[in-house]
């Protein structure tokens, strides 16, 4: 998945504390970004063997005399290795924002640069694309819209054999991507759709790990859903990214990442949903998802929560469509070990990643929502009361566990029976005690289906001094009127 | 959160599950006040509920979060030379190698021995070079294709083809694998291959190591950048041609514009010792 060659965490004296500090930074920045709607990112891919010989080099800004002075070496050299050399060397200055900024601005640079990417000498090409590729990683959006004019290059060069010079295509396309939609504007026209869906039969791992990060760029596009998703649905694409996602030992960790998260992309804009559920994407990520809670149990720490977050997205959302009722596979054919799976993710999420277990309850909601057959799975499995266990974490995720009891509750009083008595009453009376509204108001609505249900409910309520409980919240607006209609119940029956 | 313990090898089992509880329910749940309904919930793209995973996302992709399974290194093997005849480039790894060698001997015209950058293009510059009936046929429909892969469109003559990449794909003027040829017909076989590369030999060993476009016959002014690279050969044919070898003014401006299949020294194929008989596609 990772190769060491993709370390940007150089250590370069920073303390265990400061990279914490500067993850933090970065963890806000995104946020906000995300916020603001504008949230992009851009992968930088720089050769570990190359970092390694550069180690205790400066990154030096180049000046325009020697910019001109290597270009025209690279160009014009008589040696093939000093050619080399001298865009190895303009490689490492291009590493500087402010040798991009020189860069683009001289004249013809660029023209040379897409030359010399065009050129037959193979090891000048890789030079040339790395440089681009350095432009191409700028949060400068002229220096990377400067390399422009070598996209129509970089998307020839899809269909060829190379796997390390496509790799880099791929990262820098990517990259320029996420750069503005006149860059997409230009991009879609080219044909990069169609050039990625030939590109996807390469059977090499970096390639396709490549490939998975520049469609994902693609698909996360504002303007996705109406000029992009469309023609992405429309080529063989989603067959090869859920061929992708198949589970099994021919499954790569970061290739699936990144085509998981482009068919999040997809599906969450609801463009066609009910095509990816005849293609089979409901039983593939079914089986995905099987597979990651056998592979959480035996790894630990390797990043499997980036991969499991979008496949229980997918899971999820597609449950939500018509088509959903007719396909088979796990979920369709009610198999419990769904809901076992699930759980065995949610204890991971706990132990690893406590902000995605909202994700994972919304997904145990839709399974359960409308299912008999899951919500027996919940207690024939026992797992009714793990998931009380999780109401002490957070306000949301209380509020989906409650939901989740009440999508059990709300069946009958052959379910209610086994929800009862156990540890809910007591865990039911301690959320009354909160004063987060939306957790007490859906403590109501289960304590409604409870006393409806369960002969004795409210009888042990009262015991347990529900009453108290409830008088709390007399006075809340929202809640209010379901106090006093449990009171009324609980007392008069 | 303690799971039950069976649950483990449960998943590990079989497929199934225990039959449902029957279903019954009160008209009066969920009735005013009371509000549940259950119900599947989807969110959009950009709801704030995907926050978090979102910003997980993106810290791997800026490669702050720790990572993963290594990939094994890259193995470096005894120095070894290309076996392409003619070839006589030197590598220790694998990936050079390949790289070396998709780029100057794959996709490579068993004709002319021009390089492409992808089997698509190839095809392409064989059907419109070297296939006496692709001219004929030309004449009278229209068979030249458009270069971008997924586009079906066909247009009658090279020009008509270079407009509709510049309008319709919005492809570079001077995009390097729609090059007009200039002068001279198409390149029929081998043998005539052979003496126009002689030929161009013979020229290059006297000329600047630079390639300019068959237009400019003058040296350009030093330091300028504007000059097109070295050796692109990898064109396909966008003009039609006569059918007649260049004329002798014609082989001083191919001697300015060195072939890549002329080897000065390391990379390109010297293909034409070779006299086996070989498909048009190697």
């Amino acid at each position: 998945m990772w190769s060491g060659r993709r370390g940007l965490l150089r250590p370069l004296g920073c303390g265990v504390e400061e990279l914490r500090c500067r993850r933090r930074e970065r963890e806000a920045a995104l946020r906000k970004a995300r916020r603001e709607q504008q949230l992009v990112s851009k992968r930088l891919l720089r050769d570990e063997a190359t970092e390694e010989a550069e180690e205790g080099c400066v990154v030096v800004i180049l000046g325009e005399a020697e910019i001109q002075e290597f270009l025209r070496l690279a160009q014009r050299g008589i040696e093939e290795k000093e050619r080399e050399r001298a865009l190895v060397s303009l490689r490492r200055g291009l590493q500087h924002p402010e040798t991009q900024q020189i860069f683009i601005r001289l004249e013809g640079s660029i023209r040379t640069l897409v030359g010399l990417l065009t050129s037959n000498q193979a090891l000048l090409q890789l030079e040339a694309a790395r440089c681009l590729h350095e432009l191409s990683h700028s949060e400068q959006s002229a220096v990377a819209e400067a390399c422009l004019p070598a996209t129509s290059y970089l998307l020839t060069y899809l269909s060829g054999h190379s796997s390390d010079f496509i790799e880099l295509c791929l990262y820098t396309l990517g990259n320029l991507i996420v750069e503005s939609e006149a860059v997409r504007r230009q991009l879609l026209p080219q044909g990069i759709v169609p050039a990625l869906a030939a590109c996807i039969q390469s059977p090499h791992l970096t390639v396709l790990e490549a490939l998975g990060y520049a469609l994902s760029q693609l698909l996360q596009a504002k303007e996705a859903p109406e000029k992009i998703i469309p023609s992405v649905l429309g080529s063989t694409l989603p067959q090869h990214i859920l061929q992708l996602l198949q589970p099994g030992p021919k499954l790569n960790l970061g290739v699936a990442v990144e085509f998981a998260w482009c068919l999040h992309y997809i599906i969450c804009s609801q463009v066609n949903n009910a095509l990816l559920i005849t293609q089979g994407a409901l039983t593939t990520l079914g089986l995905l998802l099987l597979d990651l809670a056998v592979a959480v149990q035996r790894t630990k720490n390797a990043g499997l929560e980036l991969l499991v977050c979008p496949v229980v997205r997918c899971l999820s959302n597609l449950l939500t469509e018509a088509a959903a009722e007719t396909v088979g596979g796990p979920v369709h054919l009610r198999d419990e070990r769904v809901v076992a799976a699930l759980f065995i993710l949610l204890q991971f999420f706990l132990q690893e990643q406590p902000s995605l277990l909202p994700e994972g309850l919304w997904l145990l909601n839709n399974l359960t929502a409308n299912s008999p057959s899951f919500c027996t799975s919940l207690i024939s499995l026992d797992l009714i009361e793990p998931l009380l266990h999780l109401l002490s974490v957070s306000n949301v995720v209380s509020v989906l566990v409650l939901t989740v009891l009440c999508n059990v509750a709300e069946k009958g009083p052959a379910y209610c029976q086994h929800l009862w008595p156990g540890l809910l009453l007591p865990t039911l009376l301690d959320t009354l005690a909160l004063s987060d509204t939306e957790v007490v108001g859906q403590s109501l609505e289960l304590l409604q289906l409870l006393f409806l249900y369960q002969p004795g409910a409210a009888q042990a309520f009262l015991q347990q001094s529900g009453l108290q409980a409830l008088q709390r919240h007399e006075e809340v607006a929202q809640l209010q009127d379901r106090v006093h209609a449990l009171q009324q119940t609980a007392l008069h029956g | 959160m303690q799971l039950p313990p069976a649950l483990h090898a449960r998943l590990a089992g079989a497929p199934g599950a225990a039959a449902p509880l029957p279903v019954q329910r009160d008209h009066l749940a969920g009735n005013a006040p009371f509000r549940f309904a259950a119900r599947q919930v989807r969110f959009p793209r950009e709801h704030e509920f995907f926050e978090d995973g979102d910003v997980q996302r993106h810290l791997y992709l800026q490669d702050v979060i720790t990572q993963v399974a290594a990939e094994p290194e890259r193995p470096r093997v005894p120095e070894f030379t290309c076996q392409v005849a003619g070839c006589c480039q030197a590598f220790d790894a694998l990936e050079d190698y390949e790289h070396h060698y998709h780029t100057l001997h794959g996709n490579v015209c068993s004709s002319c021995k021009r390089a492409f950058p992808s089997g698509h293009l190839l095809d392409t510059h064989i059907l419109e070079w070297h296939d006496s009936l692709f001219q004929i046929l030309a004449e009278r429909q229209d068979m030249y294709q458009c270069l971008v892969e997924g586009c079906a469109e066909k247009f009658r003559t090279g020009r008509d083809r270079k407009e509709h990449l510049v309008t319709h794909h919005l492809y570079p003027a001077d995009f390097r694998f729609d090059k007009p040829r200039k002068g001279g017909g198409y390149v029929a076989g081998l043998a005539e291959a052979a003496s126009w590369a002689q030929q161009a030999r013979e020229c290059a060993d006297s000329c600047h190591l630079t390639s300019r476009p068959a237009s400019q016959v003058s040296t350009e002014a030093p330091g300028e950048d504007q000059a097109p690279p070295e050796g692109d050969a990898m064109e396909v044919c966008s003009e039609h041609a006569e059918a007649h070898p260049e004329p002798p003014r014609e082989r001083r401006v191919y001697g300015h514009r060195i072939p890549s299949t002329i080897c000065f020294g390391q990379g390109a194929s010297r293909g034409f010792k070779s006299t086996k008989k070989k498909s048009k596609r190697l």
